[in-house]
């Protein structure tokens, strides 16, 4: 299992030493745990990651095997590539914790994330947002006569985008479901 | 198979199923249900101690000494929250503990009901993992797998909190069987890194051993193929604190604890090496100094069952995850296979420039004719109990350092120290574990008065218990280690280092019933060591000794292991304003 293979990464011939210095570039991983659904998994993860001063960007958890009773967490974060295999190692030593998988150095890895977006207005604002929507291809999910609940479904980087853009439009509230993230290919 | 019974009877089944034979603990209304059971059974001996703190010490005692897990039991609430410190000294020195705890019944958790605490909430950080047990059914496989994780991997504490109804309810109990949970560590290193590390061992020229408690942890057959290893290569080799006695003392590669308060001769060999074989260490703040001028020229090598401990302070360049034992059994296999090479002539070189380091004799001390030196007692009590059949714990402090520098071990199992954690009021609860562990041996705890005072109230379990634990404590009437850094950090300001109002500590352990002997003669010294020793039940040895004296080698915060401080030449402004804010 390779939970403990994260051990295996201790070996120089694995993703663990594939950066022979420590640097202090600040990078970007999404990291993948599959955890054993039991009570207190969770806070078990985020403790890890507040007892020790790591980052938590984004977090997003759900059980993905019902009869196994796993449960995945997606997590991004930001830290040197130092923090970043302290972070997994430490992820691994959490006994429910089956696998941890760095899904930014283990191949190209597909993120999406969901975001609900309300937006309040009328006339030509009104008819913008939805003109807009359409080519983000967010679609409708509510509407009133005076607002709009938009779903949009993309890289953090699309919603960013297109929040950015409704925020003059009427953006009043936005609901965002954080990263989910599977590598490709198989 | 499984049988029917109540949770309560399940409890104490599960341990006698693991092979406990000890229990220390406290009762209260929530473990009311299993106390009860322990009444009615003779297998488990229950130990009770004076606060819930040294149950948990107590236990960490008895699994230090004995290689087993030790167990404690306290109830709900506050018995839980004063587990906090025993639990969490556990898990910084990785000694496998397992801790019981009552909880309010399932139907008042979340209540505020009496006693109640978020004993899982609380204590998820400092154990190893924890489980709070909802349904009867479930308990046995929870007690069964609690011993497999706290025994297997990197140890360390952990706990299970049963809700006093999940104690009277009845369920299926099941005995223990190989654990099936994912939780299987794994204990062999890769090969083809040990390959590398025996070909660096076959040309280092300054090689070192560098090793820890990892050793001690796994197993005594770790010590002997350590030993192997060591006097095969005739490789030079230090010890951190809690990897004490993993190597006789008296072997002749042997270089003393490193460190802060490290032999200068270790010191240096960690500093000028060219191949530094870490084996279950963890590279922590007091053995490294200053990072960036640690160890500058070595190839390192990390021996760790943790693959978390790799890379996380100092970058290795031969990294092994796997067990100590197994480890060093396959080391000893390749190297043997590849015909026992070394650098014999360099490393002959290497151990004539230790030879030279030796002879600056760190641990050399003026001695006194009218007071006694705390270094003195301490020779002294080596020197009249080496050829017993003994144990040594240590509160936190001074004498610790002391103690580590001037005793010698032999044998690993032999020497428990609150380590990673600091723990005051360690020893004394701890020297009780050890002893029911073994019930013949001579179990000393070196101690400062003001350690041994945090936890004195375990004097009514000696006395209640006849434990003959020796309290060999070391009374400077100060916080000596708080002093001594006021002095070197704080312009000689002793803020609140120091007690005006001590006990008559001969008069405490006559109040306990127990003996006291005060000595502050060096002339006395070895008659009052000697009575301590004969004397057939606890004692409290007050030895009045210098007051002022600071514990020498020292590497100052912020420093590199080449800049240590040997003596109490100019100490003032030895740490600069950098190395002060660390610890």
């Amino acid at each position: 299992m390779s939970a403990l293979h994260i051990k295996k990464g201790a070996t120089r011939h694995s993703a663990y030493n594939l950066r022979p210095t420590f640097s202090d570039v600040q990078e970007r991983h999404t990291i993948a745990v599959l955890v054993e659904n039991e009570p207190g998994v969770l806070a078990r993860v985020i403790g890890l990651f507040s007892g020790r001063g790591y980052n938590i960007e984004s977090l997003t958890v759900a059980e993905v095997d019902h009869t196994g009773h796993l449960s995945r967490i997606t997590i991004v974060t930001t830290g040197t590539p130092q923090v970043i295999e302290q972070i997994k190692a430490q992820l691994g030593r959490i006994v429910p914790v089956h696998e941890v998988h760095d899904l930014t150095v283990e191949g190209a890895s597909v993120e999406r994330e969901l975001a609900i977006i309300k937006v309040v207005g009328a006339g030509d604002k009104r008819v913008e947002a939805l003109r807009l929507a359409d080519i983000f291809r967010a679609s409708v999910v509510d509407s009133t006569l005076n607002s709009f609940i938009f779903e949009l479904t993309g890289a953090p980087d699309k919603i960013d985008a297109f929040a950015d853009l409704m925020r003059p439009l009427g953006l009043v509230e936005i609901a965002r479901t954080g990263v989910a993230a599977l590598l490709r290919g198989d | 198979m499984t049988r029917e019974m109540t949770g309560a009877k399940m409890v104490v089944q599960a341990l006698k199923d693991q092979g406990v034979d000890t229990v220390f603990g406290y009762p209260g209304g929530a473990v009311l249900p299993i106390y009860d059971e322990i009444f009615l059974q003779n297998d488990i001996r229950h130990i009770l101690v004076r606060h819930e703190q040294g149950a948990v010490h107590a236990a960490e005692g008895y699994a230090r000494s004995t290689g087993k897990p030790g167990v404690a039991l306290v109830t709900s609430g506050p018995g839980a929250t004063n587990a906090v410190t025993g639990l969490t000294d556990a898990l910084l020195d990785s000694i496998p503990i397992v801790v019981l705890t009552g909880q309010v019944p399932t139907f008042m958790i979340g209540s505020d009901a009496f006693q109640e605490a978020d004993t899982v909430g609380i204590t998820r950080p400092c154990t190893k993992h924890n489980w709070l047990v909802k349904d009867t059914d479930s308990l046995s496989d929870t007690m069964h797998e609690a011993f497999h994780v706290a025994t297997s991997g990197r140890p360390g504490p952990v706990l299970v909190d049963i809700p006093k109804d999940v104690q009277f309810a009845t369920g299926d109990y099941s005995a223990p069987k190989p654990s099936t949970s994912h939780y299987q560590p794994i204990v062999k290193g890769d090969l083809e890194e040990i390959t590398e590390l025996v070909a660096a061992i076959e040309t280092a020229k300054k090689p070192v051993f560098y090793t820890g408690g990892g050793v001690i942890n796994s197993g005594t057959a770790a010590s002997q193929l350590l030993r192997e290893l060591v006097d095969a290569t005739g490789f030079p080799i230090t010890s951190t604190l809690m990897g004490l006695g993993a190597y006789p003392a008296s072997g002749k590669n042997w270089l003393g604890m490193l460190g802060m308060h490290g032999l200068y001769e270790a010191n240096l060999a960690m500093h000028d090496c060219d191949l530094m074989i870490n084996i279950g260490a963890r590279f922590d703040d007091r053995i490294t100094g200053r990072i960036d001028a640690f160890s500058p020229n070595s190839k390192k090598a990390h021996i760790d069952i943790d693959p978390s401990s790799i890379n996380k302070v100092i970058r290795v360049d031969i990294p092994i995850v796997g067990d100590v034992a197994h480890v060093l059994e396959d080391i000893l296999k390749v190297w043997k296979a590849r015909g026992r090479k070394t650098d014999e002539a360099s490393v002959a070189k290497w151990q004539d420039q230790i030879t030279e380091w030796r002879k600056v004799n760190c641990l050399a001390y003026t001695n006194s004719e009218k007071t006694i030196k705390p270094q003195y007692a301490l020779e002294r009590l080596e020197e009249l109990t080496k050829k017993h059949d003994r144990y040594i714990t240590t509160e936190v402090g001074q004498h610790q350092m002391w103690a580590a520098q001037y005793l010698n071990f032999e044998d690993p199992n032999r020497w428990m120290t609150s380590g990673g954690l600091g723990t005051m009021g360690y020893g004394f609860p701890a020297s009780i574990g050890v002893q029911m562990a073994h019930p013949d041996a001579l179990v000393i705890n070196v101690a400062g008065e003001a350690s041994w005072l945090m936890n004195m109230q375990e004097m009514g379990t000696a006395a209640q218990y006849r434990l003959p634990v020796k309290q060999f404590i070391l009374n400077n009437e100060r916080l000596g280690m708080v002093r001594q850094w006021q002095e070197l950090l704080h312009g000689e300001r002793y803020s609140h280092s120091w007690s005006e109002a001590l006990p008559d500590f001969v008069k405490l352990a006559e109040a306990f019933g127990a003996k006291g002997i005060l000595c502050s003669d060096p002339a006395d010294l070895d008659d009052a060591i000697m009575e301590m020793i004969n004397y057939d039940g606890p004692v409290i040895f007050d030895c009045l000794v210098e007051k002022h004296e600071n514990c020498f080698p020292m590497i100052p915060s912020g420093k590199a292991h080449n800049e240590m401080l040997l003596g109490e030449a100019e100490t003032q402004g030895v740490i600069d304003s950098k190395g002060s804010v660390l610890v």
